[in-house]
């Protein structure tokens, strides 16, 4: 297959970017989103010019690392596909695609296409936890779990953290990835303690940072790899709602 | 073979290495195997609360391991650093497990127990690891599985809300908990939910995008790390009473693995040649279940879980070179081999026998798929069985990864499969408290060699990275800190200053280097070769090949390797040469600790050293031992120290699982 990339390069956080057009005339459609631009690379640098910075790690969807917008899609156009799942297969011989970073105020752009998350993870420290040290833990069996509770909790627990919901948003906002592990919690019996006050401080946090609100639009769970229920965020909104009638916040 | 090679011959690779001491202490107690870490955990010293907090630890590596041990000290009150490469310790690699674990809970009231664990476990391992340290692994696996719970892991349930367990290879009972195909993703997420709880707490400070480059030692002690901020490109160094590296397996030596693309050595190689001795490094694990080879541009392979050994059957056609689409061979044109080889066992024989049979198979020219490296995975009898709603419901995330990747949808098809490499057993040597030889350094998880000797179970990786990271370490680095707050160091010290010197050096040469090739593609060459010769099967001419190989490769490596840009900012060629370099190194040390152990003992197969139907023949008389390697410096011999092995308790057999 032979493909034109418009590739957004950015040399650091300060510098300007812009597109940049690339031809490749060997791609096989058996090869991932990831190995495509490998390939390029590999002719980059033998041309003693810089390879496209992009973040990837496991390239198995599970780890999160990888996420750009390709042709206007977080993680392209196949549905629930992280982009170093998808594979080449899904384009055309001739076609132009554009890769772009996650764009949100919330994740500035370190290079090209790899961006700083770590607010993601700011998120996750105000609350995302269930207070319980080591060793301290009852045996397994005592807390027995609903299998359906069980199987919603699991749901909404397979959210890799990768942004796509932020990068889709108009809004720039992570209400999905925060009411993801407010449900996830919040439906099982050993996260019910601190339920409410989790989701305040979760929410409390994320406003604080540089994302924007939720007016349910819904882009998130549309990009989102994992299928995140949009219903985890009527959940959040629930348990704060809860919260501000008992007044429950931890800080 | 003739009669003169028949004579006895030196060993083989003498010449290329020294024999040292043996190791004499392992310091496990000296009591009877069930009580030992009780005993240990009586007799670990104590650090008084209040002294905690001034006692500093840095932690290497947020998988299961490193994300447990950083967030547990975090909870007793010291004062820890947690490092990563990646920009969030929630991806560390851990995340990618898929099958389970362990846990000897024997809620199926199927006969397990704790001794059952470790009897398991010891004979898995082919009687190459460890008793204590086994059995330690199996008591605290029932912790393990309380303190997830605790902690919100969505384990699988029945519906009576009790857990949900299955079984795994190598095993008779049922004792792998697990979350759908995601278990390490779950698992994970608890312990780096535990670690930022830590940051919130204040006792925790996480430095993602930050890879340790070198070992700080100070008076023979290990005081600290040299590190590269990934983001500025920074050198810095951080130091600390105490150094713990969680910072997984060396799987990637071979290039094409399971592992993430940047899992790499480098914490533990340069822990090595600051003088840690590096145990069994040629103990590595292929993965039976792994979707095969594309084309030249593969970049890592992909694992699909164990478990789907469960209800999966293996098969080949029974003629050579048989290309029909797999629906239309008839059943009595396939083989199932394992069926047909290992009756009692079956399709559930551990990875090594698994793995073999695959490779023999597809020798024999029974493989299928491009280039004949592949046999089949075969659902349709699952799916009459049981239906596909619950084949979907146990396995459809394993199905769906498959036809992402291969475009072929397993329902209808039988998947492909072939071996990857997958797991290392070897690493740095550690004692029963997981202490390096280097006082103040402890090694953890995949890391360390400790628990698994010469081939792992299924569902035994998370349960060693968290038996480490939330019990073992907590209790032993405690014992060790008791003596402690050390001296401070001064950042000026002498020492300091020589591994900040050397690292910058190191950079300063790779990038010098401006050659013609780049860094993948001397990956992908010291790859292959390490595949061919030291993978699934290994020989003397194979192994001597490669060892006359890897030096020359390494000096072109250095001498015409080609990174773009500076070291001063986000240079990911240069992160990926900073660690192919040390792979250049391992490779050697691997493909010398194979040539010298002159017996097959699991994932170690030496193809002059198997029975008359093709398994692993050990020898125990000469080769009942841990081989300890310790670097002498560049191009110098290595010195083998050997560390016997005893079994008291579950006596060496001729493993079979006919």
């Amino acid at each position: 297959m032979k493909l034109t990339l418009r590739i957004w390069r950015q040399a650091s956080p300060e510098a300007k970017g812009k597109m940049q057009k690339y031809v490749l005339d060997d791609v096989e459609p058996d090869m991932s989103f990831l190995e495509m631009l490998d390939v390029l690379n590999e002719k980059l640098v033998i041309d003693g010019k810089d390879p496209v910075s992009f973040d990837h790690d496991c390239r198995e969807g599970i780890c999160g690392s990888c996420g750009m917008v390709i042709n206007g899609n977080a993680h392209g156009p196949q549905q629930y596909t992280t982009t170093c799942q998808l594979h080449m297969r899904h384009f055309d011989d001739g076609d132009t695609i554009d890769i772009e970073p996650w764009r949100a105020r919330a994740f500035p752009v370190v290079k090209d296409l790899v961006v700083d998350r770590s607010a993601l993870d700011e998120i996750i420290k105000s609350g995302g936890y269930i207070s319980v040290n080591t060793g301290s833990a009852p045996e397994a069996h005592a807390i027995p779990v609903d299998k359906v509770s069980a199987d919603d909790a699991f749901d909404a627990a397979t959210c890799i953290g990768c942004g796509a919901c932020v990068a889709a948003c108009p809004n720039g906002s992570s209400m999905l990835f925060t009411a993801a592990k407010v449900t996830h919690l919040g439906l099982l019996p050993q996260g019910q303690p601190e339920r409410q006050s989790r989701a305040v401080n979760m929410l409390t946090r994320q406003d604080e940072l540089d994302f924007g609100g939720c007016t349910n639009v819904g882009a998130c769970h549309e990009v989102c790899p994992k299928g995140i229920p949009l219903a985890t965020i009527a959940q959040l909104n629930h348990d704060v709602l809860g919260a501000t009638l008992t007044g429950a916040r931890s800080d | 073979m003739s009669e003169l090679q028949q004579e006895p011959t030196a060993v083989q690779g003498e010449g290329r290495y020294v024999l040292g001491d043996p190791i004499a202490d392992t310091r496990a107690p000296d009591s009877p195997v069930a009580d030992r870490w009780s005993d240990r955990k009586f007799s670990a010293k104590l650090v008084n609360p209040a002294n905690r907090r001034k006692m500093s630890v840095l932690v290497v590596g947020t998988g299961l391991a490193g994300a447990a041990a950083a967030a547990t000290l975090g909870e007793a009150g010291y004062h820890v650093k947690s490092f990563c490469y990646q920009d969030s310790p929630r991806r560390a690699h851990s995340i990618a497990a898929q099958g389970g674990i362990n846990a000897a809970k024997n809620y199926r009231y199927d006969g397990d127990s704790v001794h059952r664990l470790f009897y398991d476990t010891v004979k898995g391992g082919d009687f190459r690891s460890r008793e204590s340290n086994v059995h330690r692994l199996a008591e605290v696996s029932l912790n393990i599985i309380d303190q997830c719970v605790a902690q919100g892991v969505p384990f699988a349930r029945e519906y009576s809300g009790l857990l949900d367990t299955r079984s795994f290879g190598g095993t008779q009972v049922s004792r792998t908990f697990y979350a759908r195909g995601q278990t390490g993703q779950q698992l994970l997420l608890g312990a780096y939910q535990a670690l930022e709880r830590q940051v919130h707490a204040g006792t925790v400070e996480v430095h993602p995008r930050t890879e340790m480059l070198d070992l700080i030692v100070v008076d023979g002690k290990a005081r600290g790390i040299v590190t590269r901020n990934l983001f500025t490109g920074a050198i810095d160094t951080h130091l600390a009473d105490v150094v713990i590296l969680c910072s997984g397996g060396y799987g990637n030596v071979y290039y094409l693995s399971t592992n993430a693309k940047g899992s790499n050595v480098t914490a533990a190689w340069r822990a090595h040649k600051r003088g840690a001795l590096f145990a069994n490094p040629c103990y590595t694990q292929i993965h039976p279940t792994c979707i095969p080879v594309s084309g030249e541009y593969q970049s890592k392979l992909t694992l699909m879980s164990e478990s789907l050994r469960n209800d999966g059957r293996v098969w080949v056609p029974k003629e050579r070179g048989d290309d029909r689409d797999p629906n239309s061979i008839p059943e009595d044109e396939r083989d199932y081999y394992l069926e047909r080889q290992y009756p009692s066992f079956g399709n559930l024989v551990p990875r090594d026998i698994a793995s073999r049979a695959a490779k023999n198979m597809c020798d024999a020219e029974h493989g299928v798929g491009p280039g004949g490296l592949g046999v089949y995975l075969d659902f349709s009898d699952a799916i009459e069985r049981l239906g596909r709603p619950a084949v979907e419901a146990k396995y459809g995330n394993l199905f769906e990864m498959y036809e992402r990747i291969t475009g072929d949808d397993p329902y209808e098809v039988p998947m492909r499969i072939y071996p990857a490499i997958h797991y290392t057993m070897g690493g740095l040597w550690v004692d029963y408290d997981l202490r390096s030889t280097i006082p103040g350094l402890f090694v953890g998880g995949e890391a360390n060699f400790s628990d698994h000797g010469a081939n792992r179970l299924g569902a035994s990786a998370l349960m060693q990275g968290l038996s480490d990271g939330y019990f073992v370490l907590p209790t032993t680095v405690a014992d060790y800190l008791a003596a402690g707050p050390f001296d401070e160091v001064p950042q000026d010290h002498p020492a300091v200053q020589e591994a900040v010197d050397s690292t910058r050096a190191r950079i300063d040469k790779l990038l010098s280097a401006n050659g013609h090739r780049t860094v993948d593609s001397f990956h992908r060459e010291l790859g292959q070769l390490v595949w061919d010769q030291c993978g699934m099967a290994r020989s003397k001419e194979g192994l001597e090949k490669a060892l006359d190989r890897i030096p020359s490769l390494r000096e072109e490596f250095w001498r015409d390797v080609k990174i773009v840009g500076t070291g001063d900012g986000f240079n990911q060629s240069l992160e990926k040469a900073n660690r192919v370099a040390d792979f250049m190194e391992l490779a050697e040390l691997m493909c010398l600790d194979a040539l010298h152990r002159e017996e097959s003992c699991g994932g170690h197969f030496r193809v002059e050293h198997q029975t008359e139907d093709g398994e692993a023949q050990r020898d125990d008389d000469n080769f009942s031992y841990v081989a300890a390697w310790e670097y002498t410096g560049d191009n110098q011999r290595p010195v083998l120290h050997k560390e016997d092995l005893e079994f008291s308790y579950v006596h060496p057999t001729q493993r079979s699982y006919k």
